[in-house]
């Protein structure tokens, strides 16, 4: 079974058709990538996968169980969880406790008015765990606010992965990065991929970025799917090419 | 416990409060203005508890600060004679609107949860300013007074003792700002601050952000009905003016001129406001208007409230 299997969905803004019938299968470990020039809809499809609104049509399934209605916060529950194009962390907070609420979270901790030695003792060291593979460790007490853009990408990254998701959704994660920061953060979405199976979809701008990471590739143009296949297939697509590939050049 | 400043602050503050009956008349204070002060602080705290630690403006807390002043009262003048129930049914009430309110409005954001708040306040208002057969209406609710504590072995005079009700007024914000520091310290609290921080983020880190408005809504009013409770006690007196917007303004005005940030902000921020009531008041009926210019000048030059100042330039 499929992890995620968006069928046919589509969804309307007014009159504007911003995804359009579009129908999409992550499999378990497998890392998609979603492409498509400005305006094609990508990150419209991602806030129908994650949640933030509902389709106007078609359903969403995550292990065979129908999402469609289910509301943002309890899909992080099932295990989607999501960074957006434009960084979403806490900017007046520091990294660690960046860190610490979604810990908390994911641990079933955030309605209590207390918290236990040992739940505090556990939580703080996830919180490490994570500060060090981020690469983060030494600026822990710092406001997240205040770090540099690659940082702030890697906090938010982090984040997303200590609600420990099934599905992680990556929206443009090198977007306005250098080449060396782009290598870091390639290196860790590989590194999710390869060692732990992480399923990942991912929305990218940088060809080499997905060329070099994805299983599988959707193209979207418009709303719609333009074409769907592997790295290979989709360079090798005359339409991919005269509609997106072709254009950036 | 992040750092030895902000505790020995504290620690000052405290002293400072506990011993305030005994140092105020040397700078022209008198206990029943310091009282005053405390109530009305433990009211800004709990607005800014929404405001500072919750993002969330809410302009009608005189609502549940006069639900708590008016249950109080009319406890004791048509139920029992008791200050303790009194607070305890003020409190109950309180949170009782609260609960209700909240549920109505917890999905409205920013500029529009703060216009229905001060609409909520004002049907209260109406109710207490028409309902004069139970409220008194306008010349407000009297013939009663608060009752002295009965400990079993020994009896707290607080109605003729001001000095006395001056500590019990302290116990009752210790137990209130300690209940709410330990909040903010929780996992339950660091949730609020996500959500003042960026709700969508918060979102989509699975909190269920209107729920968890709703209950730091809850706490809050609850709060503020405690000092709506001591404030019927300080006159042994409420009118419906305690339920007016301008009433709930005036807790906004503290909590910022303080430095809503801050923990103890509101605090400092009530005790400007009620002195300078005090001092100027007796002066020139324009003592608004002078406190309108210095708040003012606080947004523009200290917008982190006076608090927010000297934190900076300790450099903390």
């Amino acid at each position: 079974m499929s992890l995620l299997d968006v069928r046919d969905v589509s969804r309307h803004f007014g009159s504007l058709v911003a995804v359009d019938h579009v129908s999409f299968k992550v499999e378990p470990g497998e890392l998609r990538a979603v492409i498509g020039p400005n305006g094609a809809g990508k990150t419209t499809f991602f806030n129908l996968i994650s949640g933030l609104f509902p389709p106007s049509s078609g359903s969403i399934l995550l292990d065979g169980q129908d999402i469609t209605t289910v509301p943002a916060h309890r899909r992080v529950g099932l295990g989607i969880s999501r960074t957006f194009q434009i960084t979403e962390i806490f900017p007046e907070l520091t990294v660690r406790d960046n860190l610490l609420i979604p810990v908390e979270s994911a641990a079933g901790l955030r309605l209590r008015p207390w918290i236990s030695r040992a739940d505090r003792v556990k939580v703080a060291d996830r919180v490490q765990e994570l500060l060090e593979s981020g690469g983060l460790a030494d600026k822990a007490e710092r406001l997240a606010g205040e770090l540099s853009h690659g940082d702030q990408r890697a906090t938010e990254i982090m984040m997303s992965l200590a609600l420990q998701p099934r599905l992680l959704l990556l929206d443009e994660p090198t977007a306005g990065m250098g080449d060396q920061e782009t290598r870091d953060v390639v290196r860790v979405i590989r590194n999710l991929h390869k060692k732990e199976g992480l399923s990942i979809v991912l929305i990218e701008h940088d060809m080499r970025v997905i060329f070099h990471l994805a299983d599988r590739i959707m193209v979207l143009a418009e709303g719609a799917v333009l074409a769907d296949g592997t790295p290979a297939e989709i360079a090798a697509d005359e339409r991919v090419q005269a509609a997106y590939l072709g254009s950036a050049e | 416990m992040k750092n030895l400043e902000g505790r020995i602050g504290t620690i000052i503050l405290w002293l400072l409060l506990l011993t305030a009956p005994y140092w105020m008349p040397l700078f022209g204070g008198y206990t029943g203005l310091g009282t005053r002060v405390l109530v009305l602080a433990l009211a800004a705290m709990s607005v800014n508890f929404l405001l500072g630690f919750t993002g969330v403006l809410s302009f009608g807390h005189a609502a549940f600060f006069g639900l708590g002043a008016y249950g109080a009262g009319m406890t004791i003048k048509y139920i029992y004679a008791s200050t303790m129930l009194g607070l305890a049914i003020g409190v109950l009430v309180g949170i009782l609107g609260a609960m209700i309110i909240g549920a109505m409005i917890v999905r409205l954001r920013g500029v529009y949860f703060a216009m229905v708040t001060i609409a909520f306040g004002q049907v209260f208002y109406f109710v207490a300013f028409r309902w004069s057969s139970l409220t008194g209406g306008d010349d407000g609710l009297t013939g009663w007074k608060r009752v002295p504590l009965d400990l079993g072995v020994t009896q707290i005079d607080i109605l003729h003792n001001d000095i006395a009700f001056y500590y019990l007024v302290l116990v009752c914000v210790a137990v209130c700002s300690a209940a709410m520091a330990l909040l903010l310290r929780s996992p339950f609290g660091r949730t609020l601050l996500a959500i003042r921080e960026n709700e969508r983020r918060a979102r989509f880190l699975g909190i269920p952000v209107d729920k968890h408005i709703w209950m730091s809504f809850v706490c809050s009013a609850a709060f503020c009905s405690v000092a709506g409770a001591l404030y019927a006690y300080l006159d042994n007196f409420v009118d419906p003016r305690a339920f007016r917007w301008e009433q709930s303004g005036d807790f906004v005005i503290m909590a910022v001129l303080g430095g809503m940030r801050s923990f103890w902000g509101p605090l400092i921020g009530a005790a400007v406001f009620v002195v300078l009531q005090d001092k100027i008041s007796s002066v020139t009926d324009y003592w608004m208007s002078i406190l309108g210019l210095l708040f003012v000048l606080a947004v523009v030059f200290f917008p982190r409230g006076v608090l927010g100042v000297v934190k900076r330039k300790q450099g903390l």
